[in-house]
């Protein structure tokens, strides 16, 4: 590669042919300020529109300014990133974006993590001019199950619509009018829960600005540890631990379980048990189903629907019964581990302590958005009354414990209730891509094999960061290809080459989010920063390895919740509770 | 002998179709069908006295033609050889002008890209034919490489014409040297330029001209396949491009082996569906893929990736239609006509104030003056001049001092105005320059696209300051602030059209200061044409309550008994002017 | 939960089909189909829009997107007489605006409305090439030269009695 040599504020640096002079910059550590301007380096996106032009720099020679984010160096270019046209400019454009902005700062959802805000503080904006005859743009809000969308807030960063687009194909969200009436929205500005919204809220996760957030559902959850009458439990998803800590100024990285533990005690919650309880329960049906799928195709049944793909992320789920209906069949009919844990915690547990549904609230703690919306599921319900109440993100989370003026940092290294926080290194690592399915794996190879895995419990060809991996799993004999895929994008590449029958996968794993859940729509903002998800990845993996059990199987209360009130797995009442089905969501075109 | 009927927009508009019909029926009468031919012909460019007729081979030019007028026509000048008289052109002096080349319009034009445009049937391959046309395509599949053609476009000096002035042999040659299995040429007609059709009268009257440019274009850079990007609103040149284009497939003109080369070509249209930022070629290559017609940063240029990512050039009408002359008379030829840094001729829409309004094609460095005064033939109405805008939306206006400029790309841009596409409007007193400016960008605001912040914010700002001003609202310091909005939006827009579109609010603010400081510290506007800045009054000396003024008005804001002193209800008024051109004894003023 | 259902006639279904398939089906081609799809139906309400979406295999948001961005394309149906006003320069400076104005008035309706009776609908367009008329009207086809305000009372009174 050709290395050029460029002078940035008087500093010279020597790059590659073809760097961005934003990126030179950022190696001389200058930090040249950009908006709409989002690269998430491990999984290759890039959002360039060179909208915002906050990021305008000087260039020697050149008649107007140059855009950072987008305009390559050559050799010999001088750029200037602090003149005063260039700090004149930047400030002017600023201007004109908080001039069609609400000015709701305090009371805004983002406050205090808002990119814009930070520009305005960066730069000492105090006033915009003209703002007393200055025309704003107006449009209804939307709320959806998960997400709420504030168009006024949209600064046309294009983030979301390179997410939905590019990332997940998804394509609810779209650039739509021209001019100053542009903004970004779902087709006739309708609602997003009438759009192939997924409710992924990856838009959510790259939102410089205020225009989409989560549906918040901390003042339901203060109301609900409030009432005396109520039992409320919670369930804690196995990404959160890995995230949370960054919030309170942790590493990312930081694994935080006892911690979060003990502040959600403190908050007030009669029982803190683990969602990954639920995740070794969802192998035990997910693996058996797969190992009856596999006996079955072994044996020549040509019925039988291979590959069999996960079911625990629910975008993904959305995301096949609106773009895949006539491929529904095909995903494990185990629900995910939030609704297995709601309808174990509201029968199972419900009987233990003697309390009846009505008078418990359910409450997950997740780093989803859709989760918010599959406990919202009508399938997912008792005479009305819903397994898991609601779901908060690890955000909202982290806003109650700040809110309750509790010092994560300091608190103390509780462990989970029981029965419900029993769990094994599998049910951890279903917070991480390729998670899942090692967890079934683990599971499967020694009910199908009869042979204990021992020191090859970890599955190396599964793990990784890349959108879509391969592995060949050798059952003793019987080959087993699997695949993993994270971002609905790449989820699709695989689903067509299932439909077009060049697939010879058995299992795939799906992740809506990059990263799987670890790179959820409620997690911590990783601000386009994707090294933060890879150091979240690797404290889940160490969270597995720290733990006595790790294999879904073995955990003692999941055999004695066998035992004592399931049966067996896919038998009768494990059906009832623990497995559904899934419905034709695509747009339909019907005569009239 | 022929009989010329002008079949461009305005005339036709004028129903120059009908004027053709009787002239038909009248030769049919006289049994002279065979004899005369009648030709509906593209735009002749003298649109202020359509609907034209011209006779050939005397060249007498009838304006303001009626169907009627067509039993004279023919019994009198073709039967009897008389002109006549009463349609017969007079010069501003009252002289009668009996032959079309004696006219001060078109006497220092030189038509190069217009030179058949009125001098033949556009629907006609023949008639192109028979005026050299495909001459060129031949002489270069025959006898010429792709390096020799570039060359020769190279050494003629021919620069874009549909606005900045990109040397087009240089962009030829990039899309020539970028190596792909499939590259494009695209011509891009989607002029959107309010108050400009050059390309369209182009097209409609000349449309071989450009296909046979594209051909040549296509041969050069290595491409088979040509697409036209059309606006979908010029129904008429739509229609004669598709004639064209089949014509000249049948002739084996377009297609396979061309002149029996090795050669393919074949051109498709692209309709644009209104959107003035598609003139600016990324966002015309994305318009033509079915997208939102939003540019992107540049590079890639089109010549790398383009159109479906393949090396596409892109190049106006008017720059295409120079071509087939370049190669017929040399290069040499072309780069004499013109300036030094910019060979050639220039088409240019003048209208607005002139009395010659019309499509009309100068030498490159032929002034302003030569321009509005000889060919325009001045200021209507014995008005007096004050300034001409060129360039359009991106352009500036330009005062007295600026009108013996020559014109040609850098000296308009020197002066803070740019050649553009080519529109031209002249203005008088009457007119008020900051009402101007703030048409120029509620025009740029509407066709912004949204893409960057400068442009769709910025200019949307702007144009609420200027509202403000032309209302009397603003203060001194908002005319400093305003200064400072323009140049950030030109020095960090996306595309062109931003970039350029403080032109016209720059320009006005440097040559016509004084008329925004009296907006704004007197409340005045010294044009007398801002609205909210004055009031209809009747001066009741004068007023002897003929009532006509009140009949006039369209709001009955104007009361008075008949022969008793009017007076106007200032809170109704919507300050038409009626009153004012209906009063008989200068009673009505504007204060 | 189920499908979202956009309904439409089958006729109408049908012409959508036959215009996309005219154009290969190609997601590329959707600024074409989209003119011709208007040229059918006059303009280009939701379930339009979904059908073409449907046949082109794209996103409806997307189809949404580009209809949005070009003024030619419109959601709203217009009057059977369309009356347009050039607002390019040479009309501007000659009185364009005033002759727009006195249109809005007297037929009650801002520009890209349509009035209820849906005899007029109302636009502005840049110029139509007929400068040396202006300022110039169109109505439908028909164009109306050197148009002052005066004179909008009798372009509309030539319409108003039509069917």
């Amino acid at each position: 590669m050709e290395n050029v040599k460029v002078t940035i504020d008087n500093q010279t640096v020597e790059v590659p042919k073809g760097t961005t002079i934003y990126k030179a910059a950022k190696q001389i550590g200058i930090d040249i300020p950009v908006l709409c301007y989002m690269e998430l380096e491990d999984i290759g996106i890039e959002n360039k529109p060179g909208g915002c032009r906050v990021c305008s720099v000087e260039v020697e020679g050149r008649h107007n300014l140059a855009p950072a984010c987008a305009t390559e160096v050559f050799d010999g270019m001088a750029v200037k990133t602090h003149t005063m046209r260039v700090i004149n400019a930047r400030r002017t454009i600023v201007e004109f974006l908080l001039s069609d902005h609400p000015k709701d700062c305090l009371t805004c959802k983002k406050s205090g993590n808002c990119e814009l805000q930070d520009l305005a503080i960066k730069l000492g904006i105090r006033e915009i001019p003209g703002q007393e005859y200055a025309e704003m743009s107006t449009y209804k809000t939307d709320y959806s199950p998960s997400i709420v969308r504030e168009l006024d807030k949209c600064i046309m960063c294009r983030r979301c619509e390179s997410m939905c687009n590019d990332f997940q194909t998804v394509g609810a969200l779209n650039a739509i009018n021209r001019g100053f009436d542009a903004a970004v929205a779902p087709a006739f500005e309708m609602d997003l829960q009438y759009s192939p919204c997924t409710y992924c809220g990856q838009c959510v996760a790259v939102c410089p600005t205020g225009a989409l957030t989560e549906v918040d559902h901390s003042r339901d959850l203060i109301d609900a540890i409030s009432d005396p009458n109520t039992t409320v439990v919670a369930q804690t998803a196995p990404a959160v631990r890995a995230a949370l800590g960054e919030e309170f100024g942790m590493e990312p990285g930081t694994l935080v379980t006892g911690k979060m533990v003990s502040a959600l005690r403190e908050l007030g919650f009669d029982y803190v048990f683990d969602t990954d309880f639920a995740a070794d329960l969802t192998i035990m049906e997910e693996g058996h189903e797969l190992l009856d799928r596999l006996n079955r195709h072994l044996q020549g049944d040509s019925d039988v629907k291979l590959p069999m793909l996960t079911s625990c992320c629910p975008a993904w789920v959305r995301f096949i019964e609106h773009h895949f209906p006539d491929m529904k069949d095909i995903p494990s009919s185990a629900r995910s581990p939030q609704q297995m844990f709601g309808s174990i915690a509201k029968t199972y547990f419900a009987d233990q302590i003697e309390t009846p549904r009505e008078k418990m609230v359910v409450v997950s703690v997740m780093p989803c958005l859709a989760k918010k919306y599959e406990s919202q599921r009508e399938e997912f319900a008792e005479d009305g009354n819903p397994d898991v109440d609601f779901s908060v993100t690890t955000r909202e989370l982290a806003h109650l414990i700040k809110e309750a003026n509790l010092d994560l940092k300091n608190l103390s290294d509780d462990d989970f209730d029981r029965p419900m926080g029993e769990s094994t290194g599998a049910g951890v690592i279903f917070g991480t891509t390729g998670g899942v399915i090692e967890a079934a794996t683990r599971t499967a190879y020694e009910l199908q094999t009869g042979q204990q895995l021992n020191d090859q419990i970890v599955f190396e060809q599964l793990r990784g960061f890349e959108g879509i991996r391969k592995a060949n799993v050798d059952f003793n004999g019987t080959p087993i290809n699997i695949g993993i895929a994270h971002g609905l994008g790449n989820a699709r590449k695989l689903l067509e080459q299932i439909k077009r029958g060049e697939s010879d996968f058995h299992a795939i794993e799906i992740m809506a989010c990059p990263g799987g859940c670890i790179g959820g729509g409620g997690q911590p903002l990783h601000h386009n920063d994707t090294k933060i998800l890879k150091a979240r990845q690797q404290a889940i993996y160490q969270e597995d390895q720290n733990k006595p059990i790790r294999k879904s199987h073995e955990n003692p209360q999941i055999q004695k919740l066998y035992k004592d009130f399931l049966g067996e797995p896919l038998g009768q009442k494990a059906h009832e509770l623990l497995h559904t089905k899934y419905f034709d969501l695509s747009r339909k075109i019907e005569i009239s | 002998m022929h009989l010329l009927v002008c079949g461009g927009t305005g005339c036709r508009a004028s129903a120059s179709d009908s004027i053709a019909e009787s002239l038909k029926e009248q030769l049919h009468h006289h049994n002279m069908d065979h004899e005369v031919q009648v030709i509906l012909t593209g735009c002749f460019g003298f649109c202020e006295k359509g609907p034209i007729v011209k006779v050939l081979p005397d060249n007498t030019f009838y304006t303001e033609v009626k169907p009627e007028d067509a039993s004279d026509i023919v019994a009198e000048h073709l039967v009897k050889g008389r002109q006549v008289e009463r349609l017969l052109y007079k010069a501003p002096s009252g002289e009668q002008v009996t032959d079309s080349r004696h006219m001060d319009f078109y006497k220092k034009q030189i038509r190069i890209a217009l030179r058949n445009c009125g001098f033949i049937d556009p629907e006609n391959i023949d008639e192109y034919i028979a005026r050299d046309g495909y001459l060129a395509l031949g002489t270069v599949l025959n006898e010429m490489t792709p390096q020799q053609v570039i060359d020769q476009v190279k050494e003629s000096g021919l620069r874009g014409r549909g606005g900045g002035g990109f040397p087009a042999g240089k962009k030829w040659e990039f899309a020539y040297k970028n190596e792909s299995d499939q590259k494009y040429v695209v011509c891009n007609a989607d002029e959107g330029d309010p108050g400009a059709f050059m390309d369209r009268s182009i097209l409609e009257g000349d449309p071989h001209a450009v296909l046979e440019a594209m051909a040549i274009c296509g041969y050069a850079t290595g491409a088979d396949q040509g697409l036209i990007y059309i606006r979908a609103e010029y129904p008429l040149a739509i229609k004669r491009l598709k004639i064209a284009i089949e014509q000249a497939r049948e002739y084996g003109l377009l297609g396979q082996q061309i002149f029996d080369s090795h050669f393919n070509f074949d051109i498709q249209l692209r309709y644009g569906a209104g959107a003035f930022v598609c003139g600016e070629e990324t966002a015309l290559i994305h318009s033509m893929e079915g997208e939102r017609g939003e540019p992107t940063f540049k590079p890639p240029y089109p010549a790398q990736s383009g159109y479906l990512e393949k090396p596409t050039n892109v190049n106006n009408v008017e720059t295409y239609a120079n071509v087939p002359v370049i190669i017929n008379k040399g290069p040499g030829w072309f780069s004499k006509i013109g300036t030094q840094k910019a060979t050639g001729t220039k088409v240019f829409a003048l209208a607005g104030k002139v009395n010659n309004v019309g499509l009309i094609e100068v030498p490159m460095g032929t002034t302003l003056r030569e321009v509005i005064f000889e060919i325009g033939g001045g200021i209507k109405g014995g008005k007096k001049f004050k300034a001409v805008q060129t360039g359009g939306p991106s352009g500036g206006c330009l005062t007295e001092e600026h009108l013996d400029t020559p014109i040609d790309f850098d000296n308009l841009l020197a002066v803070g105005s740019m050649m553009g596409s080519g529109g031209m409007i002249v203005m008088d007193e009457d007119d008020c320059m900051v009402s101007v400016a703030k048409f120029f960008l509620e025009f740029t605001v509407e066709e912004s696209c949204g893409k960057c912040a400068p442009c769709r914010v910025g200019n949307k700002r702007m144009h609420e300051l200027l509202e403000r001003i032309t209302q009397g609202k603003a203060e001194k310091k908002d005319l400093q602030r305003l200064k400072n909005m323009c140049h950030v939006i030109a020095d960090t827009s996306l595309c062109g059209l931003g970039q350029t579109a403080p032109s016209p609010v720059l320009s006005t603010m440097e040559n016509f200061w004084d008329e925004y400081v009296a907006h704004v510290e007197d409340q005045r506007c010294p044009a007398g044409s801002c609205k909210e800045l004055m009031r209809y009054e009747i001066i009741p000396e004068n007023c002897v309550g003929c009532t006509a003024c009140a009949r006039k008005c369209p709001v009955g804001a104007i009361t008075g008994e008949r022969k008793q002193v009017h007076e106007i209800d200032q809170d109704k008024c919507i300050k038409c002017g009626a009153c004012l051109d209906a009063c008989k004894f200068d009673a009505v003023t504007i204060k | 939960m189920s499908s979202i259902k956009v309904k439409i006639k089958q006729q109408d279904l049908n012409k959508i089909r036959e215009i996309c398939q005219a154009h290969g089906n190609e997601p590329g081609e959707l600024i074409n189909v989209l003119q011709q799809t208007q040229e059918h139906f006059g303009y280009l309400p939701a379930e339009i829009q979904e059908a073409v979406a449907n046949e082109l295999g794209l996103p409806v948001a997307k189809v949404y997107g580009v209809v949005t961005f070009y003024s030619f394309f419109t959601m709203i149906p217009q009057g059977r007489y369309p009356i347009s006003i050039c607002t390019g320069t040479a009309c501007y400076v000659r009185g364009a605006d005033n002759v727009l104005q006195e249109f809005k008035r007297q037929l009650g309706i801002a520009v890209g409305e349509t009035s209820e009776d849906g005899k007029f609908s109302l636009n502005c367009l840049r110029c139509v090439g007929a400068c040396g008329l202006a300022p110039v009207v169109l109505v439908g086809d028909k164009t109306y030269g050197r148009v002052s305000p005066d004179g909008v009372k009798d372009i509309i009174a030539e319409y108003q009695d039509k069917e």
